[in-house]
């Protein structure tokens, strides 16, 4: 099908919004001392940050798909108010300020709350842990696996479920063999994202986690501490920042298209 | 606002209205650009100086002393600088950021916090701390610089929970009883009134954080800034300091 053509004034405020976006990142590029970048980013602070993210990261992505998925299931399933609510409850933590985030789980799991006391008197004790930076990171990254993949079950208009139980097939074996692989460039771009939004957490980790070289300081956090300390090495860390992030969305794009072709 | 109504109200009676019924835009605005940790005292000491001083007003940017310093080192319109530090405001005069020679106008000790009712039963920097979470500031920024001095010199190592870029996130993380204990300013400690205890820390009067003040060179108001500067190390500057818990 041949869309008819846009005005051509659309053109201009269309560009003016790339360059807007483009500015910044560019300004970055420039402002990078590229020459000294591999010291900057060979320290011990700089690699513990880069190796805690990468590992909280996956870890984020892994917890999410485990309880995300089902969730997604579930919604996608749901009807009238209690599928509403819980796709607004799904969706929350998406749009929450990040500082705002921290503080919800402060109140919630912090060490002088109800639950927090529970798990502590079980031998659990998130604060100042790894643990608490996941905790952190899947509470703002799993909501992105559960929209995404819930979006794409509930347009996947084929019945292939429908006629696979009518075949006989058991629930579990429809949801392996045929629903989840119908919806498998979803899971991909969700997760992709769930690990991008994990890999930006910041507001939540230094408000509920702290920052501990090693323990609990993610690369925003230690990007954070070096813009009060040393301004080249933050820039050089958020360089890093951006490329990983601009590789998963990349990613991300590439699985969208692949979704979006009929197999 | 009412505050500030109330302060003019009785000015009013006394210097016949003058410098009250001077319209905002006519006012002659200062630019202060202060140190995070100055933000209730600046703020108070604002508004006296706009009730003594008719005809100027003063506009306060917060923030931590190494942001500042780069925000006027792009160009930020600061008629007057105040760090929390020596070391920061020593990077503005070496890049000829600042005019004069900067004034030290009040100083700051570390202190070291824990939850109202102290839980951990922490006694001080001893053995007390071990297998407790005790929060400091981030080596690098003013407050972690003076607790690694202060640790140096009483001799001991610290195996902190965590180390924070900003005082106030140490303090909030004692307040709301993450951590067992903390080491912050002695004007952090007062602020937080009853959430907290001070335990006192020998010697930290050698670890001492001076606080600077000076015109930056771009001051587009440089007289009214140097009014605002005479205001902070005068009287009714050193009696706000002290108030919040400021060495002079």
């Amino acid at each position: 099908m041949i869309r008819p053509a846009l005005p051509r004034w659309v053109a201009v405020p269309a560009a003016a919004a790339a360059v807007f976006l483009a500015v910044p990142l560019l300004a970055m590029l420039v402002r990078v001392p590229w020459v000294r970048l591999p010291a900057l980013l060979a320290t011990p602070a700089a690699l513990d940050a880069l190796g805690l993210s990468l590992r909280t990261c996956v870890l984020t992505t892994a917890v999410s798909l485990v309880l995300g998925l089902p969730l997604a299931l579930v919604l996608s399933r749901g009807r009238g108010r209690w599928a509403s609510f819980g796709r607004i409850l799904a969706t929350v933590p998406m749009v929450l300020p990040p500082v705002v985030a921290g503080l919800a789980l402060l109140v919630a799991l912090g060490r002088r709350t109800w639950l927090g006391g529970t798990l502590a008197s079980a031998g659990i004790d998130l604060a100042f842990t790894t643990a608490a930076v996941v905790v952190a990171q899947t509470f703002v990254a799993m909501p992105y696996l559960v929209v995404s993949v819930e979006g794409a079950l509930r347009s996947a208009r084929d019945r292939y479920d429908v006629v696979a139980a009518t075949l006989g097939a058991r629930p579990t074996t429809v949801l392996r063999r045929v629903t989840l692989p119908l919806v498998a460039p979803a899971i991909g771009s969700g997760a992709a994202l769930s690990f991008a939004r994990a890999l930006g957490e910041f507001g939540a980790t230094i408000t509920f986690a702290g920052s501990l070289q090693g323990t609990t300081r993610t690369l925003p956090l230690e990007i954070y501490l070096q813009r009060e300390v040393d301004t080249d090495t933050a820039i050089a860390l958020s360089v890093v920042l951006v490329a990983i992030a601009a590789l998963l969305v990349a990613a991300t794009a590439r699985l969208g298209r692949t979704g979006s072709v009929p197999s | 606002m009412r505050l500030r109504a109330g302060a003019c109200a009785a000015l009013a009676s006394v210097l016949l209205a003058t410098g009250c019924a001077t319209p905002a835009s006519q006012r002659t605005e200062v630019v202060v650009y202060a140190a995070a940790s100055l933000n209730s005292v600046f703020t108070r000491l604002g508004t006296e100086f706009e009730a003594s001083h008719p005809g100027l007003s003063v506009k306060f940017s917060f923030d931590g002393s190494a942001t500042l310093l780069d925000q006027l080192s792009a160009g930020a319109p600061a008629d007057v600088l105040a760090t929390a530090d020596e070391p920061t405001m020593a990077k503005a005069v070496t890049a000829h950021l600042i005019g004069g020679a900067p004034t030290v106008f009040a100083t700051n000790v570390l202190t070291m916090i824990v939850p109202a009712g102290n839980p951990a039963g922490i006694t001080g920097l001893d053995r007390s701390l071990e297998g407790r979470k005790l929060v400091v500031c981030a080596d690098g920024v003013p407050c972690g610089s003076a607790t690694r001095k202060l640790a140096g010199l009483l001799g001991v190592t610290l195996h902190p929970v965590s180390e924070e870029t900003k005082v106030t996130d140490v303090r909030a993380k004692v307040e709301t009883g993450q951590a067992d204990a903390g080491i912050v300013y002695v004007t952090d400690a007062r602020a937080s009134g009853d959430a907290v205890e001070s335990i006192p820390i020998a010697h930290a009067d050698q670890a001492r954080n001076d606080y600077l003040i000076a015109v930056p060179t771009s001051a587009t108001q440089p007289v009214a800034a140097a009014q605002f500067i005479e205001f902070v190390t005068g009287s009714s500057g050193r009696t706000a300091l002290a108030d919040a818990g400021f060495g002079g």
